[in-house]
């Protein structure tokens, strides 16, 4: 593997799109939900430990070979909000683009040519991480990071946070990262011997509520 | 074998992954069963069976459809248990389940998880409701519980699911929930949630954010396969909110709804029951 292709693929300034959304803070903060750094961190930690999870599963999935046109229906089911599944398809066709450029192979466009729509990012960021030569605990570390890097980053804009604040908080979730990873990977390995259900499924209902509210504003700074 | 019976034995893993714990010596097993089969006029009951803390009771309905309660025969789910629920409509008949009184999770005499598996089967033209009152999780208590829905491609089938965390001015307990549709063979709804310590952000503002009452109700009918715009209830600050959307893998509706208390999430899920029935 090279560890330089996973740096690229985790890097903010990969040309895929993640900073024009905001995970679901910039809805948390007018709620005043979030409103600090340590309010900030505790919708990350929640946010890891549901959705982040449930990414790097379908990512690592991806990455270990699993048939993506089948993780996508799965991705689908774990995907109840309609707001959040056009997301994460918008996203996914962003990725493919990238990752076409960057890292081509066959499995990226066959699913490019299955999906034109877009497949949900996360099965797309796993593509690009096996045709990279990476493993699949690399594309989990790779979902999980940025699961939680999209919306620290943009409190930081909409707070006026300070930016070593927020990478502190990302440093101090840093362990967590590592635990969702491999338990995501762990998952991702017994979905090829016990089916796509073994994959983790880990919702939170306030991300689901708050991501429809937040598409239906007439005017916010980030696309959800 | 009807297509229902057929449902029935496709399995799928407890929530929380991983081998199961083995039952506490201690623990109740017990599994009840309710199957309901249409005899070419009306739904009837062949297959009844009551069992540990379950006690059925058929109960008076109008027209055509069968209806059970279910009345706790003895406090569960406690630590160590082992519970089960097999509630199957055959092809074509219409059952109704509720329960007389809400489910208490307690702490058990073992920190060990109770494990409460409800399995839900319909068959083709059957219809299916499952309308429990809440369930609650009292301090100290550790509950695992899983929902598999197997729904035959013509199946009807409301599912109403409301969590209540913690008894008045008291901590919750440990409460780890799956809830896995498969309509037709195919995935329609995978969800996990895991409220209550030790789990991590779990009172956070990505998760719950202060709110103790939290629920679902989800909606399946053929009939409902029209696009719908989602539609959006309560403010989804302090007094709660909900959300009822399409899914994509299928005619089904479900409403996500959180709030401070089992009162106003009731509220929240009856008027998302309301605009599902709006067609």
């Amino acid at each position: 593997m090279s560890r330089a292709a996973l740096l690229l693929l985790a890097d903010g300034r990969f040309p895929a799109g993640g900073h024009a959304h905001s995970g679901g803070v910039e809805a948390a903060i007018a709620h005043k939900a979030v409103h600090d750094t340590d309010s900030l961190e505790a919708f990350c930690r929640g946010r890891l430990h549901t959705t982040g999870l449930t990414a790097a599963g379908l990512a690592a999935a991806a990455a270990a070979g699993y048939d993506p046109l089948l993780l996508d229906d799965a991705a689908d089911a774990r995907t109840p909000a309609p707001a959040l599944r056009a997301v994460a398809r918008r996203l996914g066709r962003q990725m493919m683009r990238a990752a076409r450029a960057t890292f081509p192979s066959a499995a990226l466009e066959d699913l490019a040519v299955a999906r034109p729509q877009g497949a949900h990012q996360p099965i797309v960021l796993g593509l690009a991480a096996r045709a990279a030569g990476l493993a699949p605990v690399d594309a989990a570390h790779a979902a999980a990071y940025e699961n939680i890097g999209g919306p620290a980053t943009a409190a930081v804009r909409l707070l006026s946070l300070d930016p070593l604040d927020a990478s502190g908080l990302l440093a101090r979730l840093g362990p967590e990262t590592d635990d969702v990873a491999q338990a995501a990977v762990d998952a991702a390995t017994r979905a090829l011997t016990e089916g796509l259900d073994a994959l983790p499924s880990a919702s939170s209902p306030l991300l689901d509520i708050t991501a429809e509210q937040h598409a239906a504003w007439t005017v916010r700074l980030f696309a959800s | 074998m009807s297509s229902a019976a057929r449902l029935v034995a496709g399995r799928v893993p407890a929530a929380g992954g991983g081998p199961e714990p083995a039952g506490h010596p201690h623990g109740v097993r017990a599994t009840a069963r309710i199957h309901a089969a249409h005899n070419g006029r009306v739904t009837t009951l062949p297959q009844l069976r009551s069992d540990g803390p379950f006690h059925l009771r058929r109960m008076r309905t109008d027209g055509n459809a069968a209806r059970v309660g279910i009345i706790g025969a003895m406090s569960a789910p406690l630590g160590g248990d082992r519970l089960t629920l097999d509630i199957a409509a055959e092809d074509r008949a219409e059952l109704e389940v509720t329960t007389a009184a809400a489910t208490l999770a307690l702490r058990g005499p073992t920190t060990e998880a109770a494990i409460y598996d409800v399995r839900l089967t319909a068959g083709e033209h059957a219809h299916l409701r499952w309308l429990p009152q809440p369930l609650i999780s009292a301090a100290g208590s550790n509950l695992r519980q899983t929902y598999t829905v197997e729904l035959a491609a013509t199946a009807r089938f409301v599912l109403r699911e409301e969590q209540l965390l913690g008894r008045a001015d008291e901590e919750p307990g440990h409460l780890v929930s799956r809830i896995l549709v498969h309509r037709a063979g195919r995935p329609l709804l995978d969800q996990h949630t895991a409220y209550g310590a030790p789990e991590p952000g779990w009172d956070g503002p990505a998760v719950l954010g202060g709110h103790r009452a939290v629920g679902q109700l989800l909606v399946v009918d053929p009939r409902l396969d029209v696009p719908r715009d989602p539609v959006l209830l309560g403010e989804g600050t302090k007094d709660g909110g909900a959300v009822l959307a399409p899914l994509e893998g299928g005619p089904a509706l479900l409403a996500t709804a959180v709030a401070p208390t089992s009162s106003a999430l009731r509220e929240l899920l009856d008027e998302a029951h309301a605009h599902a029935l709006t067609h």
